[in-house]
Order: structure tokens, then C-alpha cells, then sequence
């Protein structure tokens, strides 16, 4: 065998195992990597808080059986998961979407953080301000009593 | 000013209690679905005896169709006698109830039909297309659908009598012609 045709029966072969998995799917060759990012964004909805991607429930396998036929029919991953908001409502969305009163649950952690900051460094700078200013105030002591302290420390009582 | 700060702590503290007690005491299943108001999808399916089901097969009628699973348990075993007993008083007024087996076996949901003596039509949706086009999330769960093919009702739970017999006779009493 030449060289360049065994060149060639090597990229095939390797381009033929590339392609294998999905053209066994119905229809359009479906890459599992966006089957799993669309899975990813929606919310199993037998579980709480675990996402179709990550459950192992039988619900959400037939989920991602439904998200690979239809983008095997065609569809593009936003409108698998429009299908999927039509019929569960923004609910099943893991991230709500930033618009309108949702954009509360965006803004709201940046306030606090900023908020939380304002307080710390205001609340720093009395602290320290606050110390100084003890130190320096003259204590006025009866002359009598420093001097009774005195004393007793010294004969070491 | 340390008066005001006395007072500004437990003053910020109280919305976020109120708001924490207040998610506390919401169910998270009780979902409002984007679905009541709107046609019911259209379904096609066997049942278990291997007659076709279909939602358009009813066209005209007010159909009941109802989710449930063998494993569900007390919920569907409740609401199971509930089904038979308002199906067989309400099939002469154009009513059809129609149940919808997920996430089972075939045997166990052929023993659920057999001991509870069902008689409407029960079909398994096996690839689970069927629930999401419904957006079903747990079990049981039951759709009214009226005579104009429109999702009137979604009851989460058991369906007892006085749900079934209000709904059912409120969408009877509708004109069936649009």
C-alpha cells in the first residue's frame, strides 16, 4: 500500500467512528454534547433542584429522549426548550430568564454585596477612629488612688 | 445614632424572616401550568387491551384525562374507585374518563386495572411524550378537558368526588357549539 492511500484509508476510518454514533439516531446526526447542554438548563421535574441532565429518575431520561428527537427532527436548542417552557412554564428553566421581576434574583445578590461592603468599611474605619481617640482622652484619677495602686503594686500584692 | 442602629438591624431582618417563612409554606409543586386556557394536546396511544386511544377520538365530549401510576401510592389508589365510580355515572352525558399509566410496568399496571375493576379506557405512555406534552410532573395528575377541547381544569392529588362531580357538571352546563 502507498503511503498516501493508507493515509487515506486512515482519516476515513477515523472520520467513519466519528460519525457512527450519531447517524445510528433517527434523522439529523444529533451531537450529545448539546443534547446535554439543552438537559442541562431544564429542571427535572420529579427531583428538586437537580437538573435533566444530572438525574438518573426515569422521567428525566425520557426527557432527554425527547430533546434528541427533536433536534434530530430539526429544531434548534432554543426552540426544544420553548416546547419544554410552553408546557412546564418558566418554572422548569434552572436560571430564570433576565427580564422583567426576574431580574430581582440577579440584582439582588450584587446590592447585598455592595451594601455589605459599605457597611464593613464604615463600621473599620469607626472601630479604628474610635480606639485612638480612647487613648488619647486624659482619665482623671484621684490622686490618692494612683497612689494606693501604686503602692500595692510595688510591695507586690 | 446608636438608637437608630438598635432599631435599623431587627427592622432589616424582619423582610427577609417574612419572605423565608413565606417560601417555607409554599408547596414547590403547587406550579401554576401555563396550559389551562389552552387546547389540549393531541395524544394517540393503545390501550392496555390494544385499542387505539386517542383525545380526538372524543372530539365533543368533556374528557378527564387522568395520570397515574401503580407505584403511586396512596394517591392513585385512592382516586382509582373515585375514576370508576364517576365514569360509570357520567359516560351517558357525554363525559369519558381516560387514564394515562407512566413510568410503569406492564404487569403492574395490568394488576392495578384488574383489582381496582376499571372499566374506561387506560393506556400506558411509554416514552413519556404524552406527559410532557401534558407537563406533567408528579402522579396524580388530572386535566379537564371541555367539549371544545380546551384544558379547563389541572387538579394536582388525589381527585375526590366533589372535584370530579363540580368540574365535570360546570363544563356540562357549557353550550358545546363554540
Amino acid at each position: 500500500m502507498s503511503r498516501p492511500v493508507a493515509v487515506l484509508v486512515v482519516a476515513l476510518s477515523v472520520l467513519a467512528l466519528a460519525v457512527r454514533p450519531a447517524a445510528a439516531q433517527s434523522g439529523k446526526p444529533v451531537s450529545e454534547d448539546v443534547v446535554h447542554e439543552v438537559a442541562a438548563q431544564l429542571r427535572c421535574v420529579v427531583c428538586q433542584n437537580l437538573s435533566v441532565a444530572d438525574s438518573p429518575s426515569e422521567m428525566a431520561g425520557q426527557m432527554r429522549a425527547i430533546i434528541r428527537e427533536r433536534l434530530a427532527a430539526g429544531e434548534s436548542p432554543a426552540e426544544v426548550q420553548r416546547y419544554f417552557v410552553e408546557r412546564y412554564g418558566e418554572w422548569i428553566l434552572l436560571s430564570p430568564p433576565r427580564r422583567g421581576f426576574n431580574l430581582l434574583v440577579w440584582l439582588l445578590p450584587l446590592v447585598a454585596v455592595v451594601v455589605g461592603l459599605a457597611v464593613t468599611v464604615a463600621l473599620v474605619w469607626r472601630w479604628t477612629h474610635r480606639r485612638r481617640g480612647v487613648r488619647t482622652a486624659p482619665v482623671a484619677v484621684d490622686p490618692a488612688m494612683s497612689e494606693r495602686i501604686r503602692r500595692e503594686l510595688e510591695s507586690g500584692r | 445614632m446608636k438608637r437608630l442602629w438598635r432599631w435599623l438591624i431587627p427592622v432589616a431582618v424582619l423582610p427577609v424572616l417574612a419572605l423565608l417563612a413565606y417560601g417555607f409554606k409554599v408547596s414547590p409543586r403547587d406550579i401554576p401550568s401555563p396550559l389551562v386556557g389552552r387546547p389540549a394536546p393531541a395524544f394517540a396511544l393503545a390501550t392496555l387491551d390494544g385499542s387505539p386511544l386517542s383525545l380526538e377520538g372524543h372530539r365533543g365530549k368533556v374528557v378527564v384525562v387522568n395520570f397515574w401510576a401503580s407505584w403511586c401510592y396512596p394517591a392513585c389508589y385512592e382516586e382509582a374507585p373515585v375514576l370508576e365510580r364517576n365514569w360509570r355515572g357520567y359516560r351517558a352525558r357525554g363525559v369519558v374518563v381516560v387514564g394515562v399509566d407512566i413510568q410503569d410496568k406492564r404487569e403492574a399496571a395490568e394488576k392495578f386495572v384488574a383489582d381496582f375493576g376499571l372499566t374506561f379506557p387506560v393506556a400506558q405512555d411509554l416514552k413519556g411524550t404524552v406527559s410532557v406534552d401534558y407537563g406533567v410532573y408528579g402522579v396524580p395528575e388530572t386535566f379537564f378537558v371541555d367539549r371544545k377541547g380546551q384544558i379547563r381544569v389541572k387538579h394536582v392529588g388525589a381527585v375526590t368526588d366533589d372535584v370530579f362531580r363540580a368540574t365535570v357538571d360546570r363544563l356540562l352546563a357549557e353550550p358545546s357549539a363554540p
